[in-house]
């Protein structure tokens, strides 16, 4: 439950960001790391290297993050007051998987207000799939009073490679969570600051207008030829960094190389969004992002991190 | 007689998979006890979504002794053979084993062996981890710490503890010790996750399932599902409105709550604007809720049932609030696709359906839409469709296909093809046929009616067969991953129910001449990315058509080839080239050099139409049998040329069969067989075949002069019959040759002496088969 002692704009049911400082403080008590968002733009908060990467290999790994993420084509010019192509995931990666994920889980919704005498949480088969990271997993998403706030996911392979161990993945879908615990029926009218009066600042106060300019470029203004060619370099560099850092048994560039896969894949979104790639071609494209992530993934097993020594 | 009570405790097990894993889970361990010599009385098992539970009782308290006899050497046997006995037999000493006297052989040592018989709980504990480790899920999983190692458990979900107890009623059950991959089994649970989280003992079935009870689990499936049944109904009537039952529905929520809780929400009345259907796929797919009719509308009311697994606080506010809220987004989204989808007409998608591939081999929706759109208009007269509106409607009945509403719910596809051809006032048999040309879908499933819908669905689903066919990828064994059979079922319905007079080996072999037009366009057009503009006029001239110089061909500009069919045979040749040039008054048009791939791509042609034909006769056995009509009887029409009307095929087959049940028809059909035994007997001797005219002049006795002007008679009598169509006469009229037949066979000898009168007689004999192939092939028959 959430703490009565907090003064009211750190309430996770009254502000944005005391939701997700909430979230942070709860797994940091964990044993998480909580990093910061990752530099990049990426289309889930798997994509981050603290999960894709660091779940394979045999070594424990806590962390915590928020992740903007984009996606190009949910862009709705900021009128419809569910859809966005820039919004917040926390994401919550625990290698190996405790045996105690849901009640921790569980526990961190009560901590963010949600009383679990009061309301319907449930875990509804999902099975997650992402064919550019040529990862999968099973789980459940997890609704609260028919709502879906989260993704929980025991994560089988991720690059092509089986976990060994599993690692756990929660990622919330914070403005949806929000909304819920603000009781707002538009994301933009969401209280950011958990100030009132002249102090408060909502969600579109942020995020309203580049909602609109974002929409405009993703489905008409994006440069599509520079993006063909940005995403032709990516591959290209993302192989070359590869075989530059492979020394045989071991390989010193994985994360560099990495960032050029979540650029490629990014760009990929982008054309995407822009219509300009085709149903056929589509598939071809996801296939090229993968046989990426799945030549870092295979490096990565190669580094110290990847548990190279420790095997 | 003790019970077993086993229960795997997991995280949330999927819903759709929780009944199967429960009688998988029943089967697994009765047969393995039975396996182990343990017949029990009763099973049952149990599912939530967290538990899979089997009580198994009336089983003895151990395995039965087992006594076997074995076989060892004679007394006196040399010391090596002794030994190898003593050590196969497990015997310490030869005295331990017994003599046995044989006359034959004399005496012998006999060991026997006694094996006892296991306690129950022993077996248990070996065959259970044995079930758990290979349990038949359709998906498992590793989870925590131990998933680095290779080998270690799968399961659905991560499994977290195990009861297992044995004893008899009244006594305290023991708990059955083994362990899966370091979980231990015991006679501890769990009860409800929220609402009675602490662990608990428990001791048998019943015990288990009151304390279970208590713990705000109902363990039996079918129970909550009469509880989630009768209170959505008792909430309904309260209302006085109607629960819209939902079988599937009501099979996944009850796999998604272990106490369940029905609760009441509503939306608001602007939402019914939305049809009705599209309201309820909403609701259902997205929430998982039931649906409410209003009795005196017959139309959905604005309120909607959930089923929530927790017995709330508040009495279930903040839960209905919350549902409703999402249901409210829910439906704007579709209340904004309705409407959306709603602002052009159908028609503005068909030029999307260019880019969207319908099969690799088959080309994009567009073309497959435009060969179903000739072949509707082609179809539509024999149907009785005009054939501007079957034209009309074959353009837009499947342009729903790309509306929002349907991209969100493909199961909705065709209806709402109609609301929004009805929506824009497209003519009503266009708005009929958008919905009904995918029918019949199955064996109980509607089929069309209104002549339009006829013959788009004919078209679309003889278009389909004609296709797969064409690109050799035909139906095989239980493999039909384009439910081909269905398409053929499809057609045979629709013709038989309508009572349609249609030829259907010409129908196939129009639809091939629009594939094989087609194919020919699309392989200048993409095949070799060449785009050519080209026109092939009935002389054979080609010549350039301006306008598509600078362009590829779109699909609905077909550069239409007058089909005289030289045309196609310089198309054949072209196909076949490696290589060819366009010439015209010395300029060179156009010049291709094949790719060999390609040129080995072209469609294979070669008995379509009676490869094609077996099929629908295949499938017209099944239909036709599934109805009780003898399927050799179906051979028997369609042994004979040309039947390929389905209707007529039908109509014989069923005079055949009423007459074959008369007295007059077993007759002649034994009759018929005597006549050909004979014939086959001797031509067989002769190494000839007697057909041909009798001879008049050679028939000398009175039964088979009587019998040559009978068949005479009735051959010209069925044939007319049969050209009329009117098959209850011709067997009328084939009837009328039993009583010649069977004095013929009384009075005349066939294998006369004279080996003219024989062979006339034998010529005969041929009249009698010629005369009844006219309705059937009698020899395939059966019975």
């Amino acid at each position: 439950m959430t703490d009565p002692a907090l003064p009211p704009h750190m309430r996770p049911d009254r502000s944005f960001q005391a939701l997700l400082l909430t979230l942070q403080r709860f797994w940091a008590d964990q044993g998480c790391v909580i990093l910061q968002p990752y530099d990049m733009e990426v289309g889930a908060g798997t994509f981050h290297p603290a999960t894709t990467l660091r779940a394979l290999g045999p070594r424990p790994w806590k962390a915590a993050y928020v992740q903007p993420s984009r996606r190009p084509k949910d862009g709705r010019y900021g009128e419809n007051p569910n859809r966005l192509q820039h919004y917040y995931q926390f994401q919550v990666i625990l290698k190996p998987s405790p045996e105690n994920l849901q009640e921790l889980y569980l526990k961190s919704l009560e901590a963010i207000g949600i009383d679990l005498r009061l309301h319907d949480v449930r875990f509804v088969e999902d099975d997650w799939e992402s064919p550019t990271l040529g990862a999968w997993g099973l789980g459940w998403e997890c609704w609260c009073d028919g709502m879906e706030v989260s993704q929980f996911t025991y994560f089988q392979q991720v690059a092509g490679f089986e976990c060994a161990p599993v690692a756990g993945e929660l990622t919330y879908g914070l403005e949806r969570l929000a909304m819920y615990v603000q009781g707002v029926e538009n994301v933009y009218d969401l209280n950011f600051n958990g100030r009132e009066g002249d102090e408060k600042t909502t969600y579109g106060d942020v995020f309203l207008q580049a909602e609109q300019e974002y929409s405009r470029h993703n489905f008409e203004a994006a440069d599509t030829d520079m993006l063909f060619e940005q995403f032709r370099m990516a591959e290209a560099a993302c192989r070359k960094y590869l075989a530059f850092g492979d020394k045989g048994d071991t390989h010193q560039m994985v994360l560099p190389a990495y960032d050029q896969c979540i650029k490629a894949s990014h760009v990929f979104n982008l054309l995407d969004a822009r219509g300009v790639i085709s149903v056929t071609e589509r598939q071809s494209y996801i296939l090229r992002v993968r046989e990426l992530a799945k030549a870092c993934g295979a490096a990565w097993l190669k580094t110290d991190a990847g548990g190279r020594e420790a095997a | 007689m003790p019970d077993l009570l086993l229960e795997l405790f997991s995280e949330e097990i999927p819903a759709r998979m929780q009944a199967q894993a429960a009688e998988a889970l029943r089967k697994l361990v009765t047969d393995k006890l039975v396996e182990r010599g343990l017949i029990y009385e009763g099973a049952k098992a149990f599912v939530t979504p967290r538990r899979l539970a089997l009580s198994v009782h009336g089983l003895p308290g151990r395995q039965a002794d087992q006594k076997e006899e074995k076989k060892g050497p004679r007394v006196g046997a040399p010391e090596a053979a002794l030994q190898g006995f003593l050590k196969g037999a497990g015997l310490s000493s030869i005295d331990q084993a017994t003599i046995q006297s044989d006359p034959k052989k004399g005496d012998f040592y006999v060991a026997v062996i006694e094996k006892k018989g296991l306690p129950t709980p022993d077996v248990i504990a070996e065959i259970i981890p044995e079930i758990v480790r290979s349990f038949p899920w359709p998906k498992s999983m590793r989870w925590g710490p131990d998933s680095a190692k290779p080998g270690s458990l799968k399961w659905v979900r991560p499994l977290h503890s195990i009861v297992a107890t044995f004893g008899a009623e009244g006594d305290e059950p023991e708990v059955v010790h083994f362990s899966v991959d370091g979980i231990e089994a015991s006679n501890v649970t769990r009860g409800h996750r929220f609402m009675a989280p602490a662990p608990f003992t428990v001791k048998r079935l019943d015990d288990w399932m009151a304390k279970l009870e208590a713990a705000k689990v109902v363990a039996d499936r079918d129970r909550r599902k009469q509880i989630i049944l009768n209170d959505a109904k008792d909430l309904a009537l309260a209302a006085g409105l109607e629960l819209v039952e939902d079988e599937g529905l009501l099979d996944e929520v009850c796999g998604l709550v272990e106490w369940p809780v029905v609760l009441m929400g509503s939306f608001e009345e602007r939402f019914l604007d939305i049809p009705d259907e599209v309201i309820r796929a909403t609701i259902r797919a997205n929430q998982k809720c039931f649906v409410l009719r209003n009795p005196e509308t017959g139309r959905l009311a604005n309120r909607f049932l959930l089923v929530s697994n927790l017995v709330a606080s508040d009495g279930g506010k903040a839960i209905v609030a919350g549902n409703e809220r999402v249901i409210r987004a829910r439906l704007s989204d579709a209340k904004f696709f309705w409407d959306t989808d709603r602002v052009n007409g159908l028609a503005s998608r068909l030029p999307k359906f260019a880019h969207i591939t319908f099969h690799e081999k088959l080309g994009s929706q567009a073309e497959r839409i435009e060969r179903i759109r000739r072949l509707a208009v082609e179809l539509a007269p024999k149907v009785g469709a005009p054939a501007a509106l079957a034209e009309e409607a074959a353009l837009v009945a499947k342009a729903d296909l790309l509306t929002e509403v349907v991209g969100e719910f493909p199961e909705l596809q065709g209806l709402m093809g109609r609301y929004y051809a009805e929506g824009e006032k497209l003519p009503p048999e266009v708005a009929a046929a958008c919905e009904d040309h995918y029918k019949p879908q199955g064996p109980n499933d509607r089929v069309p009616t209104a002549p339009v819908s006829v013959a788009v669905a004919l078209a679309d689903k003889i278009d389909t067969l004609v296709g797969f066919w064409a690109i050799d990828e035909k139906p095989t064994g239980s493999k039909d991953p384009y439910a081909l059979r269905r398409a053929a079922l499809g057609v045979i319905r629709i013709v038989l129910e309508n009572g349609l007079k249609l030829r259907l080996r010409e129908t196939i072999l129009e639809a091939g001449e629009i594939f094989r037009l087609w194919k020919i366009n699309s392989y200048f057009n993409f095949d070799n990315n060449i785009r050519v503009p080209y026109v092939l006029n009935s002389r054979g001239d080609y010549s350039v058509i301006p306008e598509y110089a600078s362009d590829g061909i779109g699909f609905s500009d077909w550069p239409f080839i007058h089909a005289a069919s030289t045309d196609l045979d310089i198309f054949d040749e072209i196909f076949s080239a490696k290589a060819f040039k366009v010439e015209k008054n010395g300029n060179l048009y156009l010049e291709v050099v094949k790719n060999p791939d390609t040129v080995s791509r072209v469609f294979s042609w070669s008995n379509l139409d009676s490869d094609l034909l077996a099929f629908f006769a295949d499938r017209l056995k099944v239909y036709l049998r599934d109805r009780g009509a003898r399927h050799d009887l179906v051979d028997a029409v369609f042994a004979l040329e040309g039947q390929d009307d389905l209707l007529l095929v039908v109509r014989r087959v069923e005079a055949l069969g009423r007459f074959l049940d008369t007295e007059d028809g077993k007759t002649l059909l034994a009759g018929y067989r005597r006549a050909v035994n004979i014939l086959r007997i001797e031509e067989k001797k002769d190494g000839r075949a007697f057909t041909g005219p009798t001879n008049a002049a050679l028939l000398k006795e009175p039964a088979e002069e009587h019998l040559a002007a009978a068949i005479e008679d009735v051959k010209a009598r069925v044939t007319k019959a049969v050209a009329a169509e009117d098959f209850a006469a011709a067997m009328t009229a084939l009837a009328d040759l039993r009583a010649p037949v069977d004095a013929f066979f009384d009075a005349v000898t066939v294998n006369d002496k004279d080996a003219a009168l024989r062979e006339n007689r034998l010529k005969l004999l041929d009249e009698i088969r010629a005369a009844t192939r006219t309705i059937a092939d009698f020899d395939l028959i059966q019975g």
